[in-house]
């Protein structure tokens, strides 16, 4: 669809939201992995060693590297199933606001001390 | 006046990439927050639109390159375990914090929690950039969309901050050390 060609300004979408529900809901579910990766990555001695990609680095290069593959892949199987839908976007979006707030609570250290 | 390697990449990591993004944090916000509150046309003219499209990706690349170069390059060099029986641990960052009852904390929550919030600023910043090149200002057609993208902004900027407060308060307690020396400039005495 041609924005140049839609008025932007009519408060009709030109484009259907489920690409961005899409982006945002993935964002969510890296940024949560992450947190839960690291936490895992500090208790299991099992998933410490098999976190260590890069051994200088240590457990990091593993719980980032992972994280970072799982929200590009969620990225793109939501892209893919959403692009061209409009999607119930409150509901996505709570979903990834709430995953996002608890990786910013997971990731500080005496809260996942608590887990 | 002279620096280490090390210093070097430390200074390039705390003040070229995350001193630069933390600035740029507050210019997108600021933009992203009139974008998602504004409804006259005459606020913002397509040719803004494109301006914060490459903003959004000069942000994109710093905070990758900030987390990238903390976590393959410095982290390292601060995490290096010393030898048996070391009595001078100022090579080793990690150790060195470890090594006192008053430093201890710098690591267990500064590092503890720097070393991973860090990475939500890139996850964010880049979904935020995809958001807004997708959708333009078609976005402020899109309410729900836009204050998302907002919300995921300012978490961005939180965990920036974070990383930012906690590298630089570690690296005056126990700073990244050693490598070759470059000389800055020759001193005279006074």
């Amino acid at each position: 669809m041609n924005l140049r060609n839609h008025d932007v300004f009519s408060g009709t979408p030109a484009m259907p939201n489920g690409s961005g529900a899409a982006a945002i809901l993935a964002a969510g579910i890296g940024s949560f992995a992450l947190s839960v990766l690291a936490i895992a990555g500090d208790r299991s001695v099992l998933v410490k060693g098999i976190l260590v990609f890069y051994k200088p680095t240590g457990v990091l290069s593993g719980v980032c590297t992972t994280a970072i593959l799982i929200w590009l892949l969620a990225w793109g199987i939501l892209e893919g199933r959403w692009r061209k839908r409009t999607v119930a976007a409150g509901r996505v979006i709570a979903v990834a606001l709430a995953l996002l707030g608890l990786s910013l609570l997971l990731t500080f250290p005496p809260i996942a001390d608590l887990i | 006046m002279e620096i280490t390697s090390r210093a070097l990449w430390t200074l390039i990591h705390g003040m070229g990439f995350g001193t630069l993004y933390l600035l740029a944090c507050s210019g997108a916000l600021v933009e992203l927050y009139r974008l998602a509150t504004s409804s006259t046309p005459s606020d913002s003219a397509p040719g803004q639109g494109r301006f914060l499209k490459a903003y959004l990706i000069a942000m994109v690349v710093l905070a990758w390159a900030a987390v990238l170069s903390g976590a393959y390059v410095i982290y390292p060099w601060y995490r290096a375990t010393p030898p048996p029986g070391a009595g001078d641990l100022s090579m080793f960052p990690q150790r060195l914090l470890l090594s006192n009852s008053t430093t201890v904390g710098w690591h267990s929550v500064g590092m503890e929690w720097k070393e991973h919030v860090a990475w939500l600023a890139p996850i964010s910043i880049t979904m935020v950039a995809f958001v807004f090149t997708r959708y333009g200002l078609d976005l402020r057609n899109h309410r729900q969309l836009r204050a998302a993208v907002l919300a995921f902004a300012l978490c961005s900027f939180v965990a920036a901050g974070i990383a930012g407060f906690f590298g630089a308060m570690i690296n005056k307690y126990a700073p990244v050390q050693g490598g070759a020396t470059m000389q800055l400039s020759a001193g005279g005495e006074k």
